[in-house]
């Protein structure tokens, strides 16, 4: 027994060096950028008086002159400093405007300069003659609303949600919801591809498993041959052909199949067609590596036994390629989740998938909040269905070694 | 002598091993700019002449924008760069934030040796350009303008836009009739932004998106799409390249400029003014045109063109008339709700 636990703790330390590794350079990482989706510093740190003067306000009206003395305080401490500016584009998100109001306050109030012994309402007075949107709630309302430090505004945001002048959840105007319908579209996607790539990869695979290992070979080559090519090359490829004077066009122009060419780039046809090349190995390689564990013997004793091909087929051949099913299938499904250059480069603007819009957050409007929400839900989608998977595989009958 | 002259040299090298190190710590004038062909450009026509006029050496870097970049090298202090180029927004945001040296006009031939656009409290302009509708004159003839653009029935095709709110709300109010000067007085109003909208709707299933410039180019070429939008410049230089038989339209089109700014702090910044100074002078700026038909800032920088690239000089007073610069203000303000907007729109 106590051997036994000590060659367990022996390999413990031989896969030390690869656990620490993915702790560093994945798992600190990955939930540091998570992290992002809840937490809210930007505005609280370049406003921190404002923040906890605002704490006491009621949401109806403007707040007290308490308030607009912090407020005058903080512009004046932050005029100038990254973090002002930071927590700008953080209120601009939230309410358009709000940039400038809080730049061009902090500008007007510093050139105003506060001397003398501050009279009673003299702070509400000067920020008002800065920018007299200071009198309406909404603009205190998005200070309050950013004030974090933990918030709910990005995650709700990825589901088409938001939180009202009240505090209540709503669902976002129509005209900006997005999100729902992009998570929609990319399990649809993924659910589409998958079926694809099984009905063409299993006869395939098949065919594989049965022919002499010579020319089993040489076929397998075929399919492992793409796999050795870049995504993006291959990409690159289907937009050639596809193109409107590609050999694609050309040739059905040429057969006299249509007069004029057709539209097949910038379509969902074309994202479906290209993902489902670049997946279909992830597909047959795992159904090839089941069916090729079949013993022909079976299948000849259960046709001996009177089985027709069918029966055969249902009986003895599908249940032992279950595994391999379940397998092929969740690789390309999940991977399919993740597609982001195919769709790029040959879907048109209804047919970008939830990548793209993590990517578009992160890289180009900076709502790292937004980019992180979002990924944590399809982490999430993720992280169900491979537990499903799990659990399905666990149930299913053990087969004969 | 043969001990004299091993003295001298020994003399020398001390002497020598004494300066250069001080001569290391006051590092070389540092502009940054785009990079790739256009970077190029700058250094024939600017930076190699500037250092052959004055003796100053020019250091150089590239970059690819984005108001963060900048805010990181000031607030890390020891920022290596002194003279950078940057977009309308990135100055505007980078003045307002305290990123840039104020401009000393009087020190590169005051506010009026430049055009209006090309002036500002934190930024000297170096090029405009213009975002145009572009075509294939193979394709089709004539003019188009924006309300052609939008008329599918008419001509037949798909249509380029770049992938973004900004630009297409303009285009889309002017090809519904909008004229230039009022796009954005409309756009500042809630109904003008849905006018818009309802507009880009119409043409959306006409729509091929472009993200870079070089996909606008690429797109009109393959044939792909009868006409564009599309940065005017990189039209010209596929034509040129490629012999094609391209057309761009200076009406109705959106100009915007890029300028130098001098980073916060910059140890150099008496050397960045004189070269600014330099990178002033029409004569010099007019060396760029050939070479890539981004337009100087410079008044007079035009006046002693050929008719074939005063044509496409976006400062040429009579493409210049028919232009709309970009708004930065309203975008400032109006960006982000609008991407969201646009985005939902294009993903229905």
């Amino acid at each position: 027994m106590t051997r036994r636990r000590g060659g367990i703790d022996a390999s413990l330390l031989l896969v030390a060096p690869l656990v620490l590794f993915l702790l560093v350079v994945f798992a600190l990482p990955v939930s540091g950028l998570l992290r992002l989706a809840f937490t809210e510093t930007a505005v609280a740190h370049a406003l921190p008086r404002t923040v906890v003067a605002l704490r006491s306000w009621n949401g109806l009206g403007p707040p007290d002159d308490a308030t607009f003395a912090a407020l005058a305080v903080d512009l004046a401490a932050g005029r100038g400093e990254p973090a002002l500016a930071a927590a700008a584009s953080r209120l601009n998100q939230d309410t358009a405007g709000m940039r400038t109001v809080l730049m061009s306050t902090a500008r007007s109030l510093a050139n105003t300069l506060l001397d003398g012994p501050a009279a009673e309402g003299s702070a509400t007075r000067s920020v008002l003659a800065a920018d007299p949107l200071w009198g309406q709630a909404e603009t205190w309302g998005a200070i309050r609303r950013t004030s974090g430090p933990l918030s709910d505004t990005e995650l709700l945001a990825a589901l088409d949600l938001r939180r009202d002048a009240r505090g209540m959840i709503a669902a976002v105007d129509p005209e900006r919801a997005i999100y729902r319908r992009v998570f929609l579209r990319t399990l649809a996607t993924a659910a589409l591809v998958t079926a694809l790539s099984l009905a063409l990869g299993y006869p395939l695979a098949a065919l594989l498993a049965r022919v002499p290992a010579r020319l089993a070979s040489w076929l397998a080559l075929l399919v492992l041959l793409p796999l050795w090519t870049g995504v993006l090359v291959r990409t690159a490829a289907w937009m050639a052909l596809l193109a409107r004077n590609g050999p694609i066009n050309q040739t059905l122009l040429a057969l006299g199949l249509f007069a004029t060419p057709r539209e097949f780039l910038f379509t969902r046809f074309a994202v479906v067609l290209a993902m489902l090349h670049i997946l279909l190995p992830y597909m047959i390689l795992p159904l090839y590596a089941v069916m090729r564990r079949i013993p022909d013997d079976q299948l000849r004793a259960a046709a001996g036994l009177g089985a027709g091909p069918a029966r055969v087929f249902w009986r003895v051949w599908l249940p032992q390629t279950a595994p391999g099913i379940g397998a092929g299938a969740l690789m390309v499904f999940i991977q399919a989740l993740g597609f982001y250059v195919t769709p790029a480069l040959l879907g048109g603007g209804a047919d970008q998938m939830l990548p793209w819009f993590i990517g578009y957050a992160a890289n180009q409007s900076g709502e790292w909040g937004l980019a992180a929400a979002l990924s944590l839900i399809l982490l999430g989608i993720v992280g169900v269905l491979a537990a499903v998977w799990t659990r399905i595989a666990r149930l299913s009958p053990a087969r004969p070694a | 002598m043969i001990r004299r002259i091993i003295l001298a040299v020994g003399v020398l090298g001390f002497a020598l091993g004494c300066i250069l190190p001080v001569l290391a710590l006051a590092r070389n004038l540092t502009i940054v700019s785009w990079g790739g062909a256009y970077q190029d450009a700058l250094r024939q026509v600017y930076f190699q002449p500037f250092t052959a006029a004055t003796g100053i050496p020019i250091a150089e870097d590239s970059w690819t924008g984005g108001i963060g970049v900048l805010r990181t090298k000031v607030q890390a202090g020891d920022n290596p760069w002194d003279l950078v180029q940057v977009e309308s927004e990135e100055l505007q945001l980078g003045c307002e934030e305290g990123l840039f040296e104020k401009i000393d006009w009087n020190a590169i031939g005051g506010k009026d040796h430049y055009l209006p656009q090309g002036v500002h409290d934190c930024g000297v302009g170096v090029i405009q350009y213009n975002f145009v509708l572009a075509w294939d004159k193979d394709k089709f003839q004539g003019q188009p303008t924006w309300v052609d653009f939008w008329d599918v029935a008419k001509y037949p095709g798909k249509r380029g836009l770049r992938r973004g709110v900004k630009m297409n709300l303009e285009f889309a109010l002017m090809a519904d009739g909008v004229a230039p000067q009022d796009v954005y007085k409309v756009l500042r109003s809630e109904d003008g932004v849905n006018r818009a909208f309802v507009k880009l709707d119409q043409l959306k299933p006409y729509l091929v998106w472009w993200e870079l410039s070089p996909q606008a180019a690429q797109l009109l070429g393959s044939g792909e799409v009868l006409m564009t939008s599309s940065v005017h410049g990189r039209i010209i230089a596929v034509d040129r390249s490629e012999h094609r038989n391209f057309g761009i339209r200076w009406a109705g089109s959106l100009y915007t400029v890029d300028s130098w700014a001098i980073m916060k702090g910059s140890p150099n910044r008496a050397l960045a003014l004189k070269f600014l100074d330099f990178a002033g002078n029409p004569a010099v700026e007019a060396k760029m045109m050939p070479i890539l038909p981004y337009g100087g800032l410079a008044k007079g920088a035009n006046d002693n063109l050929p008719p074939d690239l005063l044509a496409v000089s976006p400062t040429n007073p009579q493409n210049l008339s028919q232009s709309l610069e970009i708004d930065d203000q309203f975008w400032r303000d109006n960006l982000d709700k609008l991407t969201q907007r646009f985005n939902a729109w294009i993903a229905k």
